[in-house]
């Protein structure tokens, strides 16, 4: 999703004072546009200072979800996309190789072998990764771990130490405290089964398709010129779109690109020749396209109105 | 309606009983609700306003059901629990519910005659509030109870409330008052929804239990018997195991513990650096890269377990650029190249029926004939290496198995699994020669519900054999 319009004021703790609706419209003012239980979560993440797992469907919002977390709370945000394969040297930390081999080399005339020893094991030789970034940050900050479905069950177990404590043990060094409360936001798009020992540590999240009102009104925020009437007949055709079986219904961002495409059209209403010319937008696999341009097409073509749609 | 108890004023510790036997019946449910989550379910109340219904319960899910088949489950054990709960509450009070707000006695429900209930669920509808539409679906699903008209079937109760109320979309009035507006169908739908919800809601009060169906029996169910049925469920499943299929070649890679280094190399780039060895040179790990070669047996005796064969060889092709497929019936033929070219799996379906050329004259199958042919044309190919997959049942139509030949064949191959779509009670009954092959697999499974499959991709994978199976 593109960023909001606005930015961040001033930093500022959502959940000390205020309640549920605080957090709502602190996210809001960010740009995004949480439905109940989005808010509550958030809002219970950062009264507990307990991780989330947030799942859904592609698309929905999920990682927007902890960029407006930053925006709003005025934190930073540290990423760490999942893949397979990833590992702790990527992930937590690395020891810099070749600046301890010049050390070794710069001392080994003057210096006795054991303390050498020790003194290559400090942290100016670490390299830090994501995790222990967020951890020894002297900010609070929002951590995002990405698709965590990605990774191996190893990752996870690595993981667990720090979604609990918030530590970070390194053989060499000792462990590693937080300083600061970090957020910390899961996503899956549920390709497959997490382990109960991380789901057990974290709130969990389900974020859906937003409902009609709410998306026409995350695309009004996104594309304000946009008519309203517009803005409903759009988000009631991409809703008549993920009805159908497709290998990538359009997320929400999709959405958005398609008001801002159809504004710079100058288009002023959705019929089946724009639909046509357009749909590649919130369309993107071939297969799909077929079968969109078959349903979705005749049915404008015909005229058939969607529900609520201004006849 | 939980926020109306006797405990509403006081803190949640009040309600500590309440939520530990409700977590004890969410448990009993199967949903894994440890200590860890019963705590943070408390520590969620102390900073969320509970006395809201839906704080409440938004609440007590994030904390408690840790992913949407719990959820589902959790919405269901809510409902019926905390609806008893406040059952219990009114009547202990003896409250008759001001508007019906919570416990409808049946003086609250004869207060109203149809009409009136009527014209009030269409106000509700208008007005789309939730609250009211839900304690007029209680009051409505009264009524139509005591008229005995309940047909015990929740959809089929449902269609006949809303058609006697006359809740159409678009329609007036029964009465004609011009001026009240139209039902839009989303508020019809909504109020639908909590006519279903109030049914579901008696249905489980009457017999006492949660509605039997838990949609996860999916992964249980056997195999799906024609292509449009339930093809997607498969497919999901596959996915899920593609996906653990695809990593396995990988893992190693990227691994820095246990890599060998490789001292020529590091000598060779310590050059460079004036003979410090500054950049360690590691010795490549290769990963086991399988060949795979599949056999699919696409007879008329496994028409049913084919289908989801050939979904498993489709989701195989999309993970291993090394395998080769064939299918065969009398005779064998390669189908690699189909999958290559088409994409779509209803297409290589249909091609392989179309152009297989794995029929030759009777339609039965053949295994002895297609070792023969699988040793002569391809087992060149072979070496200890590749893996070697059987889908099939083994039943040779009372032909030569030609044993030997599946021996020597199995011998070239560094693997051989079978997969039997029949249960293991009827290997061997009849034609099914399941007793001369299986000596030469590696291992033979049992494979007729996905559940199966994936005990199949947990051995390929290394990972533990779980010796029930």
């Amino acid at each position: 999703m593109p960023d909001a319009p606005d930015s961040p004021a001033e930093p500022r703790d959502l959940g000390a004072a205020g309640g549920i609706a605080e957090t709502s419209k602190a996210l809001a003012d960010a740009g995004y546009l949480a439905d109940e239980p989005a808010s509550l979560v958030s809002h219970l993440a950062q009264r507990l200072g307990k991780p989330v797992l947030v799942e859904g469907p592609a698309g929905v919002g999920k990682t927007e979800l902890a960029k407006a977390l930053a925006r709003a709370t005025g934190r930073e945000l540290i990423r760490l996309q999942c893949y397979e394969g990833l590992d702790e040297a990527k992930a937590l930390y690395e020891w810099n190789y070749r600046k301890q081999l010049l050390r070794i080399q710069a001392e080994s005339e003057d210096h006795e072998a054991a303390g050498v020893m020790d003194d290559i094991f400090a942290e100016e030789f670490l390299l830090t990764r994501p995790l222990l970034q967020a951890i020894a940050s002297e900010d609070p900050v929002v951590l995002l771990i990405d698709e965590i479905d990605k990774t191996d069950q190893e990752f996870e177990a690595m993981l667990l130490e720090v979604l609990s404590d918030f530590q970070i043990s390194i053989p060499e060094l000792g462990v590693i405290e937080a300083r600061t409360m970090p957020l910390v936001l899961l996503t899956s798009n549920n390709s497959r089964e997490l382990t109960e020992a991380l789901k057990r540590r974290c709130l969990y999240l389900w974020l859906d398709y937003p409902d009609v009102e709410r998306e026409v009104e995350i695309v009004r925020l996104h594309v304000p010129e946009l008519d309203e009437d517009l803005a409903r007949r759009l988000v009631d055709v991409v809703g008549m779109v993920r009805e159908l079986d497709l290998k990538k219904p359009p997320s929400i961002a999709e959405s958005i690109d398609w008001a801002r495409a159809l504004l710079l059209l100058g288009a002023d209403q959705i019929d089946a020749e724009t639909f046509r010319r357009t749909m590649s937008i919130i369309v993107k696999h071939r297969v799909d396209l077929d079968l969109v341009a078959e349903r979705v097409g005749m049915r404008l073509a015909a005229g058939a109105l969607p529900s609520g749609a201004p006849e | 309606m939980s926020g109306r108890g006797a405990a509403s004023e006081s803190s949640p510790a009040a309600v500590a009983p309440q939520l530990i036997a409700f977590c004890e019946e969410l448990r009993s449910e199967g949903v894994a609700v440890g200590t860890a989550e019963i705590l943070d379910a408390f520590a969620a109340l102390e900073v969320v306003p509970w006395t809201d219904r839906e704080d409440f319960r938004e609440a007590l899910a994030a904390t408690l059901a840790k992913s949407q088949e719990d959820r589902r489950l959790f919405e269901l054990i809510f409902d019926r629990w905390f609806f008893r709960a406040a059952e219990l509450e009114a009547l202990a009070r003896g409250a008759e519910g001001d508007e019906g707000r919570e416990g409808f006695t049946d003086d609250a429900t004869q207060r109203f005659d149809l009409d009136e209930l009527r014209e009030q669920i269409r106000r509700a509808v208008v007005a789309g509030s939730d609250g009211q539409m839900r304690d007029l679906a209680t009051l409505a699903v009264a009524a139509f109870g005591r008229r005995g008209e309940g047909s015990g079937v929740v959809g089929v109760d449902v269609q006949r409330i809303r058609r006697s109320l006359g809740l159409t979309p678009g329609s007036q009035p029964a009465d004609g008052a011009a001026e009240e507006p139209e039902l839009d169908r989303e508020g019809v739908r909504r109020f639908e929804q909590h006519l279903r919800r109030e049914l579901e809601r008696g249905l489980i009060e009457r017999t006492g239990k949660l509605p039997p169906a838990r949609p996860l029996a999916e992964l249980d169910r056997a195999l799906p018997t024609s292509p449009t049925q339930d093809l997607a469920a498969v497919h999901r499943s596959v996915t899920q195991l593609k996906r653990r299929l695809a990593t396995l070649g990988q893992e190693q890679r990227g691994r820095k513990r246990g890599r060998a280094v490789d001292v020529r190399r590091t000598m060779r780039a310590s050059l460079e650096t004036g003979g410090v060895p500054l950049r360690l040179r590691y010795r490549p790990k290769r990963p086991r890269r399988p060949e795979i070669y599949v056999l699919c047996d696409v007879s008329t005796s496994v028409t049913s377990a084919s289908v989801f064969f050939l979904s498993v060889l489709h989701a195989l092709h999309d993970s291993f650029r090394k395998l080769r497929s064939f299918v065969f019936i009398e005779r064998i033929s390669e189908i690699t190249e189909v999958f290559e070219r088409e994409r779509d799996f209803r297409k290589i379906s249909e091609r392989i029926s179309r152009d297989g050329g794995v029929a030759d004259i009777s339609g039965y199958t053949d295994y002895g004939r297609v070792w023969l042919e699988f040793l002569e044309e391809i087992s060149a190919d072979l070496d200890p290496r590749s893996t070697v997959i059987v889908l099939g049942d083994a039943r040779t139509n009372g032909r030569d198995p030609h044993a030997a030949a599946f021996a020597r064949l199995t011998k070239r191959a560094g693997r051989t699994f079978w997969l039997n779509p029949e249960p293991r009670l009827y290997w061997n009954y009849g034609d099914s020669v399941m007793a001369a092959y299986e000596p030469h697999t590696t291992r033979s499974f049992e494979c007729w519900t996905t559940k199966h499959l994936e005990q199949f991709v947990d051995v390929v994978a290394g990972g533990p054999i779980d010796r029930r199976y």
